[in-house]
């Protein structure tokens, strides 16, 4: 056959020149799409950690006026003094943690990195659903939209923590509501885009991409895509049951005889509050690894073409992340040990969780092992990757006492987990984000970024990520809990540790100083960076193959491959590395 | 290692507790320094200025395998000869309630209203709508034979030392967690739902304060589940007695009973 192998109304759009409008906003571009999804991300992480600035003002100098910002906050949200009340910070804590998930790290990690790299990887014109992915971003866009626009309400944003448990959420007087339409703007949008990953990956892999042959990164977004499809629809029913309890005041989560504030409450009852968090940690626990595997995916593109070596152990890496993704929906009410949970259902949950980490445990020690006899290039995407490794890994470890039901006892609800789940997302994720930046920002602009402004942002954001978070444990072990508005003062128990609040305040600010560096070079380079080519790294994957940046359609060529992912070193070869669809030499 | 961390342990179980969390802690160290002095090693020895020429295949060995069998080993031997029977003992072995003392605990916004049932050991009626918040929390109905003798106090548990209590949790509004952090007790209250939870204490408040050599020293009684604005401040007291202590304490609450309790706020 002589034709294309992979038609498709992208190709034949090709040549026609676009407004101003499809082009650059209402694309169907996967690229453009995922890279609006990728800005959006990065701008709501920079927000959602400006929010817990604040918060961490309040816990290193509690019931001190805020400088600067005091005055603009309003009556509702800072004392006479110009402190922070204690409903401002349950503001900003339940918004830093619904921001930096759902719109800070999924947009990047899934939508944008997703959007962008999977199709090229996979060698396809595009995404299977254009226009689904043009909707999907734009629900994101909604839902953002909401969720920022919160703020301005009258009694501000939602302030019931980012799990919402009923009854609290049913009855609050803050922007619940709000946050219930923003969620559901943005689970449409993570299930629409799941459907197309799914798809695109099943339809439009180029000839002789065998599902062995496909990079890390692309196993890692489709098992993803399956947990976003599966896992979100029972928080989307449920976004809707309690969104019905506070506006068409039904029962769905809420008991008989309540008595707030000494007033009977006005509802029927009759229903669970327990159910809530069923639905919401059915969804929350699978998007704890919406949060981890497309990270893990970044990072072993990077090791293995920093390393210049195939990555060690491939297969068991992909089955363990298949496992990973199936067993994950089976661990949700380790969230739940304290809620009075009966032997058998505990026994189970604390043993699925154990059985969880062994796939985690193959993946990371996969990842290390990769490095043994390789070569190794230390550029600041390998930085991110490598600093992910030990990072996620005291992340993942952590989680073991957390996980024994008998352990969780005294450090449930404590800033142990606290500490724990940032191990895995702040210096776990958001680095591997990082090394996804640094690594295929030449693909996207066709400039690579400047090395020195690189490490000058890695350095100082490991040291003070551990700043912030170490100290999280030892105030967990000693039994603070989290999100107490003083910061755990008003507890002997806690006053021991609460000095270190300080140090640890300061590291975030500082945290956000070392920020500087990456977003001088982020808008530097696009301009002024210097010339890539095709393929700067010298890397294996087809996305290399197409032009940096990447047209419309993605490849000049067609694109037939030939062999796995990570031919690098290979013996007899006169090059470090043999891309995927390079034509065997006779 | 730990325990220096931990709030002091005055409850039965609190020991076995923490030594768990040790043992998690042993296994976690020893893996992490695995982990890291290879990860070290690796970088050291394998960078590209040391190391131009990358090898095709990399590590042979199958130790990773027998590192990931020992991983699972140690985490099957925590689960199930640790956490497992402890959570048993949690939760399936409560004592009987003829052998113990035995409270209810009801949270609310921001307070925990404590409730024993006087000395016919029987709690009275409650209801909803006798809630008064400055006189009757809890919505006991006086009228009822067995409340009559029923004590309420607010945030003040006291009970004796070396007599398991068992802990009738619930809630008025939201969910609400008890934590007892030195008894190393923590339950949530759910509205709805009544849950018990029992402990042994081991240690008066009397000799906490010598071992401590902190003569202000208290058992704090805090909330660890977010329930509004002032969450952080919802903190009780639990105050451990000897036997005697405890049924003169009883006493004197009794005595205060023929006044009514809706005349102590009328004076």
């Amino acid at each position: 056959m002589a034709e294309p192998v992979h038609a498709s109304p992208a190709h034949e759009e090709h040549h026609h020149e676009q407004s101003f409008w499809r082009k650059y906003i209402f694309s169907t571009d996967h690229k453009v799409i995922g890279v609006q999804y990728a800005v959006t991300g990065l701008a709501f992480l920079l927000f959602g950690f400006g929010l817990m600035m604040v918060m961490r003002w309040q816990l290193a100098y509690p019931d001190t006026p805020i400088p600067w910002l005091g005055s603009l906050l309003g009556e509702n949200r800072v004392g006479a003094n110009g402190s922070m009340l204690p409903d401002f910070y349950n503001e900003l804590g339940a918004m830093h943690g619904t921001i930096m998930v759902f719109l800070g790290v999924v947009p990047l990690a899934v939508g944008g990195f997703g959007n962008f790299v999977m199709p090229l990887q996979l060698g396809a014109p595009d995404m299977a659903f254009p226009r689904i992915n043009m909707i999907s971003y734009w629900c994101l866009f909604m839902g953002g939209v909401t969720m920022f626009g919160s703020f301005f309400l009258p009694n501000g944003a939602a302030g019931n923590g980012w799990t919402s448990y009923s009854p609290l959420a049913d009855t609050a007087l803050n922007g619940q509501t709000a946050w219930l339409i923003g969620m559901i703007f943005l689970i449409t949008s993570s299930l629409l885009g799941a459907i197309n990953f799914i798809t695109t990956a099943i339809q439009l892999r180029a000839p002789g991409m065998t599902w062995m042959r496909l990079p890390f990164f692309c196993w890692a977004q489709i098992v993803t895509a399956f947990l976003l499809l599966l896992a979100f629809p029972p928080l989307e029913a449920a976004g809707v049951l309690q969104l019905m309890d506070r506006v068409a005041s039904t029962s769905f989560f809420i008991p008989e005889g309540l008595v707030i504030g000494g007033e009977v409450a006005e509802f029927s009852g009759g229903g669970s509050p327990l159910l809530w968090q069923h639905l919401f940690w059915f969804l929350a626990h699978p998007e704890v690894y919406v949060l981890i595997l497309p990270a893990m995916g970044i990072v072993a593109e990077v090791i293995a073409n920093n390393s210049r070596k195939p990555l060690w152990g491939y297969r068991s890496m992909v089955y363990s992340l298949i496992f990973l993704g199936f067993m994950s929906f089976i661990v949700w009410a380790h969230h739940m040990f304290i809620t009075g949970m009966g032997s058998v259902m505990s026994t189970f949950f604390q043993t699925t969780t154990m059985i969880i980490s062994i796939p985690s445990v193959i993946i990371l020690s996969a990842l290390f092992i990769s490095l043994w006899g390789g070569s190794i290039r230390f550029n600041t995407a390998m930085l991110f990757a490598l600093g992910f490794l030990p990072m996620f890994g005291i992340g993942g470890l952590t989680g073991l006492p957390l996980g024994l039901s008998a352990a969780d006892i005294p450090l449930h609800d404590t800033y142990y987990v606290i500490g724990h789940f940032h191990y895995v997302v702040a210096p776990g994720t958001l680095f591997a984000l990082f090394a996804g930046v640094y690594y295929w920002f030449p693909k996207v602009t066709g400039r690579k970024m400047n090395e020195f402004l690189g490490k000058l942002h890695f350095w100082p954001s490991l040291v003070f990520m551990n700043g912030v978070f170490f100290p999280m444990m030892i105030q967990g072990l000693n039994g603070v809990s989290r999100r107490l508005a003083d910061g755990g003062i008003t507890y002997d128990f806690a006053g021991e540790v609460a000095g270190l609040n300080r140090m640890m305040s300061v590291s975030a600010w500082c945290l956000a100083v070392a920020q500087i560096p990456f977003i001088i070079n982020f808008f530097m380079s696009i301009r002024n960076g210097k010339k890539a080519g095709r393929n700067p790294w010298n890397s294996t994957t087809v996305e290399w193959l197409a032009p940096s940046p990447a047209p419309h359609g993605n490849f000049d060529q067609p694109i037939e491959v030939v062999r796995g992912p990570y031919e690098y070193s290979v013996p007899g070869s006169d090059k470090d590395y043999v891309p995927q669809a390079e034509p065997a030499s006779t | 290692m730990m325990d220096a961390m931990f709030p002091v342990a005055a409850s039965e179980h609190a020991g076995e507790i923490d030594n768990m969390i040790d043992a998690v802690h042993y296994l976690m160290l020893a893996l992490f320094i695995v982990w890291g002095v290879f990860f070290v090693y690796t970088l050291m020895r394998f960078r590209a200025g040391r190391n131009p020429k990358a090898d095709y295949v990399g590590v042979k060995s199958k130790a990773s395998t027998v590192g990931e069998v020992l991983v699972a080993i140690a985490e099957g031997i925590l689960l199930l000869g640790f956490s497992i029977p402890m959570w048993a003992e949690r939760v399936d072995e409560v004592p009987d309630e003829s052998e113990a003392t035995v409270v209810r605990v009801v949270a609310q916004q921001f307070a925990w209203n404590v409730w024993y049932p006087g000395a016919d050991g029987e709690f009275g009626a409650a209801d909803v709508n006798l809630v008064d918040e400055a006189t009757n929390p809890i919505g006991l109905d006086r009228d009822d034979p067995a409340g009559a003798d029923d004590i309420w106090t607010v945030n003040q548990l006291h009970l004796p030392v070396r007599k398991a209590a068992i802990i009738h949790l619930s809630s008025k509004d939201v969910i609400h967690s008890f934590n007892l952090p030195n008894m190393r007790i923590k339950q949530d209250a759910i509205p709805g739902l009544s849950i018990p939870v029992w402990f042994v204490p081991t240690m008066t408040t009397a000799q906490i304060r010598e071992e401590t050599g902190n003569p202000d020293y208290v058992y704090e009684i805090a909330c660890a589940q977010l329930c509004g604005n002032s969450h952080y401040s919802m903190r009780g007291f639990l105050t451990v007695h000897t036997e005697e202590e405890f049924q003169a304490w009883l006493d004197e609450e009794a005595s205060y009973l023929g006044d009514s309790d809706d005349d102590f706020f009328d004076f």
